[in-house]
């Protein structure tokens, strides 16, 4: 009795199990993106990663969350310095007004991106720190390194940019300083400046050309940097902590590689993850 | 004794070249503080004729010219028999030698003409984007003349804070404030003395240290109907900006903090007895005062960069206003 309903039971997983499977497999034949993606997410990490090594994917994930309320909020904002003669204010400070007070849910998604926007900053340098502390950065680590370091530069115009939307005194003021502070550069200096005002003074084009900075170029930079980035991170896999006393790669059973660098990408033989609990 | 890898000469002697290029470059550096329409271009022109001999030099290996013919290496020491794997420069070719005269094969003229062909279709888009990102920022965009209202407002020898519009149609964002004194006259032309209230460290607003008479405040129309309005103040202890605490005395010298010279001033006309704003100037420092004052003038700069000293030849250019 007990057996058929198991055999019973079994049959109808193995229905379903390949009604999951048959699109699966479809895709897997025709793109090999499933092998990709398994080759991504189930890698194979030194036993003693900690909480630390979260920070990256953190900082990922802030990104994500300003990428996507920062494409909503492009549909409501309008990056028009026009004053309206009804209201005396500006279309671009009008429609924050309208997207803060009017619309439904607008306040939220727009602080998600305004406080979103210090989150994904400080986790960018918690996650630094990390690196650095670590001394994740060295040997075969360090154009990754160069790569967060331009991911950090990129981050913080994103913050210079983003401050003027709003368009209101706060946005004004910062910006005017901040662009004479780039005009003081040897020099480059002063064309640098009149190339982020888009002229002598700051106006209506300053902000059209912050607007596309903001939303185009560098979202698409920091975009295809990240995607350089987690491949490098993939190719070489994650550090063990400073404090590991197993040298990267080795394993219980099996003598040491003979190559001192084999395992120092991905652990050899059988995985680290695996001696910490999975075969018992 | 048997020739060794080590024994070839890899690379040609060191070159006077990139000397030359970096001495042409050099000469474009100090030319554009010395002069900028004489030695920068002779430095660009050293750099130009040497960075071509350096590069002809460097590239010389790649676009098969002569530089030291080498017999290539047939049949050396015998391939071992364990060996995995025979190296490639002791093995057959995979590919026939050229023929003699042939150093530019076909598959090399389809490389470089698919790639000089894409270059040139890429550079027909790109060019002409990149230039109209850039450039329109640099176009002389000038000054408006902006008419102040009569000149009777401005009682001689008061302060007036006055805030304008340098573009009405714009709103707010054109809004300017000058710190206006009527001397009275001058060798029989009026005189005054017109401040900007862009501090010459960041360019954030200065404020009067003094009282401002904001009871006394004069709203007058521009010529053309665009709203002015007069302030009465009375900057005694000069200037101060809120920002990071620049302080200026009344004919706008610096007296402290960060900024790096005098606060800017503009240029003005009396037409028919009103006053019309010009360009704006920047200004080294002021000796004198009022309508005896002796300007150290200069073309306008942005905040924070020096015009006189030796710090000024950090900015030598300035794009056209």
């Amino acid at each position: 009795m007990a057996v058929t309903t198991r055999t019973r039971k079994s049959a109808r997983r193995r229905q379903l199990e390949a009604a999951i499977n048959y699109p699966i497999d479809w895709l897997e034949e025709r793109s090999g993106l499933i092998g990709g993606l398994r080759y991504f997410l189930f890698r194979k990490v030194p036993g003693d990663t900690n909480w630390f090594h979260t920070l990256g994917s953190a900082t990922l994930t802030a990104f994500l969350v300003q990428a996507l309320t920062g494409v909503i909020l492009a549909m409501y904002y309008q990056p028009d310095a026009t004053v309206n003669p009804a209201t005396g204010t500006s279309a671009a400070y009008g429609s924050i007004q309208h997207i803060t007070n009017d619309l439904t849910l607008g306040w939220l998604v727009r602080g998600m991106h305004k406080w979103g926007a210090s989150v994904f900053i400080i986790l960018l340098f918690f996650h630094m720190a990390r690196v650095f502390l670590f001394g994740a950065y060295k040997y075969p680590r360090e154009l990754n390194w160069i790569i967060g370091v331009t991911l950090l530069v990129f981050g913080m115009l994103e913050g210079f940019t983003g401050y003027l939307l709003p368009w209101d005194q706060t946005a004004y003021w910062a910006t005017v300083v901040g662009i004479n502070l780039n005009g003081t550069a040897p020099i480059l200096g002063p064309f640098l400046a009149d190339f982020l005002r888009g002229g002598a003074e700051i106006g209506g084009d300053t902000l059209s050309r912050f607007y596309s900075l903001h939303m185009l170029l560098l979202p698409g930079a920091i975009f295809a940097l990240i995607g350089l980035h987690l491949y490098l991170v993939i190719r070489l896999g994650v550090t063990s902590p400073p404090w590991s006393r197993e040298a990267a790669g080795t394993d219980w059973n099996e003598k040491p590689s003979e190559n001192g660098r084999s395992g120092l990408t991905q652990p050899s033989g059988r995985s680290a993850w695996r001696r910490n609990g999975a075969d018992t | 004794m048997e020739p060794q890898h080590g024994d070839r000469p890899h690379s040609p002697g060191p070159s006077v070249h990139p000397i030359g290029f970096a001495a042409g470059v050099a000469c474009i550096l100090v030319g554009l503080i010395i002069n900028p329409k004489l030695i920068a271009p002779i430095g660009a022109a050293i750099a130009i004729v040497f960075g071509f001999l350096w590069a002809r030099d460097a590239t010389k290996e790649f676009r098969g010219a002569p530089v030291h013919p080498v017999q290539p290496e047939r049949g050396g020491p015998p391939p071992s028999t364990d060996a995995a794997a025979v190296p490639a420069d002791q093995g057959e070719a995979a590919m026939p030698e050229p023929e003699p005269g042939e150093r530019f094969p076909r598959s090399k003229f389809l490389e470089f003409s698919t790639l000089g062909l894409g270059g040139v279709i890429g550079g027909l888009v790109t060019v002409p984007a990149l230039g109209f990102m850039v450039i329109p920022a640099y176009r002389k965009q000038g000054y408006p003349m902006v008419d102040l209202g009569p000149l009777t407002n401005f009682t001689e020898g008061k302060w007036f804070v006055t805030k304008f519009f340098m573009h009405p149609e714009t709103g707010d964002v054109s809004h300017r404030t000058a710190y206006i004194r009527n001397n009275g006259f001058l060798n029989g032309k009026p005189s005054l003395t017109i401040i900007s209230n862009r501090c010459a460290h960041l360019g954030c607003p200065v404020q009067p240290n003094g009282p401002v008479q904001d009871n006394q405040a004069k709203e007058i129309k521009g010529k053309n109907g665009q709203e002015i309005t007069m302030i009465p103040t009375i900057p005694a202890g000069g200037y101060g900006c809120p920002c990071h605490g620049g302080q200026y005395d009344s004919e706008g010298n610096r007296v402290s903090g960060p900024p790096v010279r005098a606060l800017d001033r503009y240029d003005f006309e009396v037409v028919d007895g009103r006053l019309v704003l010009g360009k704006p100037y920047s200004v080294a420092h002021v000796d004198g005062e009022g309508k005896n004052a002796r300007i150290h003038k200069y073309k306008l700069t942005g905040p924070g960069e020096h015009v006189d000293g030796w710090e000024q030849i950090f900015y030598p250019l300035q794009p056209p206003h």
